[in-house]
């Protein structure tokens, strides 16, 4: 991202912690709700100040030169957010004008994008006749029209149904293909695996794992979490469970007892009749395989969502 | 990709503008009905029947049509701004997508001001000719002060657009309906349009306290400029008392703007 003799990335300083995004790169950062993830964008899209610290998009600072942050980004946000007094490519050719866009330029471009996100056929449609996920694609074809170097997209898949979620996933990678450097928040394990080339794993503000997703996975503690929701305190259960054949690891919190197993889900049966001889009932039972998930739970003592 | 060539602010002011003009166009039976209603209920109501039962004088229209026509103006251009800035910084965000466009947050803010002040423009010159035609000759109404009368115009409607701008950043949205009962209604009232300054000798405390209204220097303005047979202010000094209350609300509009753009 660096322009001329800069070099090659950037450094993006996020409540202390510097994390830096390459050029064509495709990065994601994964965190819960409330973990900082849409105040980062917002610094980096110029749309809210850094109280302290310092933050570069393509070699140019974010609060002294926002302007020319503002050239060479595109936006998609959380919540679709377009124009709604304008119709479909008006947002488009409007938005276009915005970045000096001449009309005549700007046509082809909306119709080429509308045609790529696949709602072609809704380009003199009002905006509120379009459902959420074909509005999500039109702040795709927004945040693109202007043809920026960076794109960022803030939990672009919540509230879309699987389908939907899907095809918005084939358009990213599409656009990631193009050679555009994409940033993008979400809360989503899978969404962050499947697509980042990067990710940096954030909670309450600060940079918890910076990684590829491969890395990241071979970093989780070994085994399946396997956790035991018990009618009561978990705790006199933790030594007795430890004892157990292919147990890596125990600990419990409140009711919930979480087990790290290198037997997969075979651990539960004897977890159960622990659990009975030590009074407490089960409640629920949960199993999830080495992931960035169980690397978040471990790291954090808490689920992503 | 290529660094992207530099925009310049002029031609992203006037895309901004032409957005705005083309929602106006759409929307413009709208606009035109919610600027005319009110005066032309008044204009019925005090320009016509009521002196055709002579409760009034036949020169209370002279009086009228110049307060009529401030309130239109100021009343246009303050919702043209604040009720969009509600809505966009309340709860749509529409305005999102402006506020990424690559100049300073303080020339969009610059560029409402403006499509507001348009708007109060439009109001006058629409409602000017309906109250002709609704009270019938005024023989005290002369357009030979075009000039003046365009000034007064402009500078009200600016005054007021950038109020609208103030209020609407500044006012929550749930208390909207509070900025009319308790801001916009007093200031019609007490605002010199339905009487003029001068009336308000007999009542000497009143005659001072509403000088404080940006309302009373477009009225008195207009009527000065419109009817100068009928005593009011001296235009100079309306001006600029007017410019004056421009700077003040422009400034205070453009600080609040950018406090609710950027988080």
């Amino acid at each position: 991202m660096g322009a001329g003799g800069a070099p090659r990335g950037e450094i993006v300083a996020l409540q202390g912690l510097d994390l830096a995004v390459h050029e064509g790169e495709f990065f994601g950062l994964l965190g819960p709700n409330g973990a900082g993830k849409t105040t980062t964008i917002g610094i980096l899209t110029t749309r809210v100040r850094p109280t302290s610290g310092s933050a570069l998009v393509g070699g140019a600072n974010v609060s002294a030169d926002a302007v020319r942050v503002r050239q060479r980004i595109g936006v998609v946000p959380q919540r679709p957010n377009p124009d709604r007094s304008l119709n479909v490519i008006e947002n488009l050719i409007f938005h276009a004008a915005y970045f000096g866009i001449p009309a005549s330029a700007a046509f082809p471009r909306a119709n080429a994008l509308l045609e790529q996100l696949g709602i072609s056929d809704k380009a003199q449609a009002k905006v509120d006749e379009m459902s959420g996920g074909q509005q999500q694609r039109l702040m795709i074809a927004r945040a693109l029209i202007h043809e920026p170097r960076v794109i960022f997209l803030d939990e672009p898949t919540v509230g879309l149904d699987p389908q939907t979620r899907l095809s918005l996933w084939d358009i990213l990678r599409a656009l990631h293909n193009e050679g555009r450097t994409i940033v993008m928040t979400t809360h989503y394990m899978e969404e962050a695996d499947k697509l980042c080339d990067r990710i940096a794993i954030v909670d309450r503000g600060e940079l918890l794992e910076l990684d590829t997703p491969e890395a990241l996975k071979q970093r989780a503690p070994g085994g399946t979490l396997v956790e035991l929701t018990l009618a009561g305190d978990a705790s006199p259960v933790v030594e007795p469970a430890r004892e157990l054949e292919g147990v890596l690891r125990v600990e419990a919190k409140g009711p919930l007892l979480r087990v790290y197993s290198d037997r997969g889900g075979r651990i539960i049966s004897p977890l159960i009749a622990l659990a009975e001889t030590s009074g407490a009932a089960v409640t629920n039972i949960s199993l999830t395989e080495p992931s960035l998930e169980t690397l978040f739970v471990s790291r954090t003592g808490r689920k992503l969502d | 990709m290529a660094e992207p060539h530099p925009v310049s602010a002029s031609s992203v002011f006037f895309a901004l503008l032409r957005r705005d003009v083309r929602v106006a166009r759409k929307e413009l039976a709208f606009f035109l009905v919610r600027t005319t209603m009110q005066p032309l209920l008044f204009l019925i109501v005090f320009g016509y029947l009521l002196p055709k039962m002579s409760f009034l004088g036949k020169g209370y229209q002279t009086v009228l049509l110049p307060g009529i026509l401030a309130v239109s103006l100021s009343l246009s251009a303050i919702q043209s701004v604040a009720l969009p800035m509600v809505q966009d910084f309340g709860w749509t965000k529409e305005i999102e997508d402006r506020l990424l466009a690559p100049v300073s947050t303080q020339l969009i803010a610059a560029e409402k001001i403006v499509a507001g002040m348009l708007q109060g423009v439009i109001a006058a010159a629409f409602v000017l000719p309906i109250a002709r035609l609704v009270m019938g000759p005024i023989p005290a109404l002369t357009l030979s002060h075009a000039g003046e009368v365009l000034i007064i115009v402009v500078l009200g409607s600016t005054a007021f657009s950038a109020l609208g701008m103030w209020l609407g950043t500044a006012i929550a949205p749930q208390q909207i309906g509070l900025m009319f009962s308790v801001i916009i209604a007093p200031m019609l009232f007490f605002g010199c349009a339905y009487y003029p300054w001068r009336g308000l000798d007999v009542v000497p405390v009143i005659k001072y306290i509403v000088l404080i209204n940006p309302m009373v220097y477009v009225a008195e303005g207009m009527r000065g400029a419109l009817t100068p047979g009928v005593p009011h202010m001296p235009l100079p000094l309306v001006g600029i008392a007017l410019l004056a209350i421009v700077i003040i609300f422009w400034t205070l509009g453009m600080r609040s703007f950018y406090k609710r753009a950027i988080g």
